[in-house]
């Protein structure tokens, strides 16, 4: 491999847990819910699958573990929020410091036990391809579902009837209850579409990224996540660019390092961020692009009244 | 005040059924850590010296073992914490920990206060820390041996004197092979992020290091270094398990005999007050087996070892310069604790300056 | 089986006094059973972790500290929270509030007199209160969600403060390990009970509680304040901006997390340190709902989330328990509280099955 395609492999498994994470953020800030529970989520999702994959063997029973645990954490934030129509900041919030706590608390014994690597495919031939080979062909299982993900959620939200509900009931909440959607089933299933992702994201960082599990490892992967959402103004595609780009910020980093360029690490760090305050500020300012892609009930409960 | 606090926490386990007379006549030793005990790294370590102290000591005496507790203002009360348990000597082993120790040290002089890798000591507190920079010597001579590109990484966590002390080591030894050796150095502003740690690994061997060594705590280097057929050393622990075509040697932790010396000098009354820095001669740093590497450079390093455990070499004899060409120690000179213990810069041949920022 | 809420005509006085109560209940139950999952005897674990800490001297005056900054930062959040301005960035205010703080104890280490502590808290509250109205100022100038905004700034406050203590405020005299120099004798905050580490704080805690109480109960601002979150169309009615509204109380709040802050730096830290606050910022939301956004009940509300700090803390010193139980007791409470606050506005109704399946079919 030359350098920058090994540069480029690097990039792309910094940048697969962020975007899968964001991916589900995405669809339930599209239904109109902000959860912030993500960090939460995902390391519940990163202990779940290593413990599963430790005990079996198999990182298979790992990711489906993951995969549960994420969703049983944003059923939890979904009743709550959905059901008894409580704040979506703080249930957030909540969830994020539950989900450290558990995790800590159920991975004890588990910490630093040596794991499994989900094994990364390769294809003869096509992965000896020079260049191409290693980047198209060489990278993990996940990888390829993380891009399956984004243009099936590209696809069902903008080709097809279940996407439009979906963003009438994120973009106002009465007039699709008005129609006869149900506003609370909706959001119901994007929140567990999002807790699914976020823990695959965490199963990405203890069976991928690493084989290991730690206490607080996802070292606020989660939050960045939420970030990403807003810096792609909610469109999918844009979150593809965005992973790589914040994934990249931190790679790119090392590299500049080991040539001997200093750079500020907390600068960097912070350039996220930033970054996502400036768009952030951008689309507030420009009607039209926010308008057609902010979800105008974000955060916002809905109580249907009978 | 204190004395009757006492009583009534004496009198509370009691009422809990704890087994408040038989916990009094045990001798009670508290540690106060800033990671979990599974941390694979720096407490891990600890705990490792703690289960020996246990098994020598066995049931005259109680240990507590605090971990995760966060440095800055909550260390101070786990610390006095232990004071009001009954605790009678407190090791405390993170660098952050020194402020709260001396302050609740000087509140309480009656019980004994231990903490590691500080610069600061009291009467009724002492430093203490280990010669690691023994041991990076050694690793630095095999990588310079073993490296074809005659580059190594570095991968480093903070640039506090102890990091900076080390990398000058390495490189000293490094260029006593082979005196052009070239080192890329990391910062990753962390001790322990497994992800992090494995992507600048990864960074390192794609600029085309072949060997890396590391100054934070998990096995994900060693990993990384294994799937690219690469080389590293082990870091507070034999890391050989997670990396046994990998790991060249590791450089161990080993506190447990330190431990048993001064818990029993506690108890016995003999503890007094010092700063103690043992190394490869008390024990307190350990080589693990010298592993995939040809017979004469693990004879060489063994070899090395021994003089450095005897006293006949110390890995800081001048003529040692700075960067800029300065002498920092003169030829056949052995550089004092206190310079070693301060250093803030980089010894000539290693680029950059210190720090991330 | 399907739950759906009735709103209530009127908001329910019982519940309101009950949730809070409920929700603690429900998080001792649920702490009994974790603390059995542990092996460890429920009673035993209860007791040791919410009872004996408040029977002994040591922690009692410890939960006051730790008390402390989690209190002042609620009280500012919840006048926010009360007008509708979801401030969740307190973390980022406190810390920008203890670097400002700070700068004066740094660059002049000399200037030692009376007014050295005023000044510092001074400065403090306004680095706060600054780092607040961007925020408030992006969300009245373009409409910005402040949600995401004050989110992202904790993160960068964060990042600023671990270069500064890396770089430019480190302590010369420090061998190159992050942290400043250690703050002494008028630029700490004075003890108030001699033996323990209560400190100056207690007062401003006090302080900011009754004048947070004062102008709720005894102004128009606050008439404003409670108009504006609950009825905004009628606010601007009788004329109040919620503009300007939304810029006070960021301000407000900025400013009291940032005291906070500083009274933390100045006084149990001791210098601008890597790691000045274990999250007080996010633990005063809980707290700020726990409170049910009263400042009064804020006081008790902040007491018990210390509690579950040095409970916590207990534990593992005597029961050997993980360190990070008190996180999931802290979680676990706040899902109660909001839970319960549901039944201070609605009832809950059983719907029958048949019911639930003809509403959901058009979302298919």
């Amino acid at each position: 491999m030359s350098m920058a395609e090994a540069i480029i492999v690097t990039i792309i498994v910094a940048s697969t847990p962020l975007l899968l994470a964001a991916l589900g953020e995405l669809v339930a800030e599209r239904s109109g819910v902000l959860n912030l529970g993500v960090e939460g989520m995902m390391i519940m999702g990163a202990v779940a699958g290593f413990i599963a994959t430790y005990e079996t063997g198999q990182p298979v029973v790992g990711i489906v573990a993951a995969i549960l645990a994420g969703m049983l954490m944003a059923s939890l934030f979904a009743f709550v929020t959905l059901v008894l129509v409580a704040n979506q900041v703080a249930s957030g919030l909540a969830l994020t410091l539950l989900g450290i706590g558990f995790s800590a608390l159920i991975g004890e014994s588990y910490a630093n036990k040596p794991g499994i690597k989900l094994a990364q495919i390769r294809i003869p031939g096509l992965s000896d391809i020079p260049f191409i080979g290693p980047i198209v062909f060489g990278q993990d299982p996940l990888v390829y579902v993380t891009i399956a993900l984004v243009i099936g959620v590209s696809y069902v939200m903008f080709r097809t009837r279940a996407g439009l509900i979906l963003r009438a009931v994120g973009d106002n909440h009465v007039s699709a209850h008005a129609l006869g959607y149900g506003v609370v089933r909706v959001r119901f299933l994007a929140v567990l579409f999002g807790g699914a992702c976020a823990g695959l994201a965490g199963a990405y960082l203890s069976l991928v990224s690493t084989s290991q599990w730690l206490d607080n490892m996802t070292a606020g992967r989660g939050w960045i996540a939420l970030a990403l959402v807003v810096f792609a103004t909610w469109l999918p595609w844009r979150l593809a660019i965005g992973a790589v780009l914040f994934g990249a910020v931190g790679i790119l980093q090392f590299h500049a390092q080991a040539l001997g360029i200093r750079v500020p690490a907390q600068f960097l760090s912070a350039l996220p961020y930033l970054i996502t305050i400036v768009v952030l500020v951008l689309i507030s300012g420009n009607r039209m692009l926010m308008r057609s892609n902010t979800p105008a009930m974000l955060g916002q409960s809905f109580v249907p009244d009978r | 005040m204190l004395k009757r606090l006492m009583i009534a926490t004496a009198a509370l386990s009691l009422a809990l059924g704890v087994g408040a007379a038989q916990a009094q006549e045990k001798f009670k030793v508290g540690f106060v850590n800033v990671g979990p005990k599974t941390d694979g790294g720096w407490t891990q370590g600890h705990w490792t010296g703690v289960q020996m102290l246990e098994k020598e000591l066995g049931d005259k005496i109680e240990v507590t073992f605090l971990e995760s507790v966060p440095e800055g203002p909550d260390a101070e009360r786990a610390i006095e914490g232990l004071v009001q348990a009954g605790n009678k000597l407190i090791f405390t082993t993170s660098f952050g920990f020194m402020e709260p120790t001396l302050k609740v040290a000087a509140k309480y002089p009656d019980v004994m206060f231990e903490h590691a890798t500080g610069f600061k000591t009291a009467p009724n507190v002492t430093t203490y820390n280990a010669r690691f920079y023994q041991g990076r010597y050694i690793i630095g001579q095999i990588a310079a041996k073993m490296s074809k590109t005659g580059t190594a990484g570095y991968i480093v966590s903070f640039p506090i004197p102890e990091v900076v002390m080390g990398i000058n080591s390495f490189m000293l030894g490094a260029q006593s092979v082979n005196p052009d050796f070239k080192l890329k150095i990391v910062w990753i502003n962390s001790w322990m992020d497994p992800a992090k740690e494995g992507e600048a690994a990864k960074a390192l061997f794609d600029q085309g290091v072949d060997i890396i060594t590391q100054h934070t705590d998990s096995t994900e280097p060693l990993k990384i270094a294994q799937e690219r057929g690469k080389l590293g050393f082990g870091q507070a622990h034999d890391m050989y398990d997670a990396a046994p075509k990998a790991q060249l040697t590791a450089i161990v932790d080993n506190w447990g005999p330190y431990y048993i010396a001064r818990t029993k000098a506690a108890m016995d009354g003999t503890w007094k007050s010092q700063a103690s820095w043992d190394g490869l001669a008390e024990g307190t740093v350990k080589m693990s087996d010298y592993t995939n590497m040809p017979d004469d450079v693990a004879a060489a390093a063994k070899d090395m070892q021994a003089k450095i455990t005897s006293g006949e070499f110390h890995p800081f004899t001048g003529p040692i310069y700075k960067q800029d060409g300065t002498e920092v120690a003169a030829d056949g000179v052995v550089m004092d604790d206190v310079s070693l213990l301060t250093m803030d810069y980089y010894v000539k041949g290693v680029d950059g300056t210190p720090g991330t920022n | 089986m399907r739950i759906e809420l009735i709103r209530r005509p009127e908001r329910s006085k019982a519940m309101a006094w009950l949730s809070p109560v409920i929700a603690v209940v429900l998080t001792l139950v649920a702490g009994a059973l974790i603390f059995a999952a542990s092996g460890i005897d429920p009673l035993q674990g209860l007791y040791v972790y919410f009872l004996e800490p408040l029977t002994l001297p040591f922690t009692l005056s410890e939960l006051v500290v730790k008390a402390i900054p989690i209190i002042i930062v609620a009280v500012g959040l919840a006048l926010c929270y009360l007008s509708n301005n979801w401030n969740i960035g307190a973390e980022g205010q406190l810390t920008v509030g203890a670097i400002v703080g700070s700068l004066l104890p740094i660059l002049a280490p000399d200037f030692q007199n009376v007014l050295t502590l005023p000044l510092m808290l001074l400065l403090g509250i306004i680095g706060g209160a600054l780092y607040a109205s961007i925020p408030a100022l992006l969300k009245t100038r373009f409409g910005t969600n402040e949600i995401l905004t004050s989110l992202m700034l904790v993160y960068v406050a964060t990042y600023l403060l671990d270069w500064l203590v890396r770089g430019p405020l480190r302590d010369p005299q420090g061998y190159g390990f992050p942290g400043s120099r250690t703050f002494t004798d008028f630029q700490v905050m004075p003890t108030l009970i001699a033996g323990t580490r209560v400190h100056l704080g207690l007062i401003l805690v006090l302080v900011a509680v009754a004048g947070a109480w004062f102008v709720l109960r005894r102004t128009i601002t606050g008439f404003a304040i409670s108009t504006l979150g609950q009825a905004p169309r009628a606010g601007a009615f009788a004329g109040f901006s919620q503009k300007r509204m939304t810029l006070l109380v960021f301000l407000i709040s900025g400013g009291l997390a940032g005291l906070a802050g500083i009274a933390e730096v100045a006084g149990p830290v001791g210098k601008l340190d890597v790691v000045i606050s274990p999250g007080y910022g996010f633990t005063a939301i809980i707290v700020a709902f726990l409170g049910r956004l009263n400042p009064v009940a804020i006081v008790v509300a902040g007491l018990v989330l210390a509690l579950s700090y040095i409970g916590g803390e207990r534990a593992q010193i005597v029961l050997g328990m993980s360190s990070q139980t008190g996180r999931v007791f802290q979680g676990l409470l706040l899902f109660f509280v909001l839970a319960c606050d549901t039944f201070i506005l609605y009832r809950v109704r059983w719907v029958k099955p048949v019911h639930a399946a003809v509403a959901a079919r058009p979302a298919e």
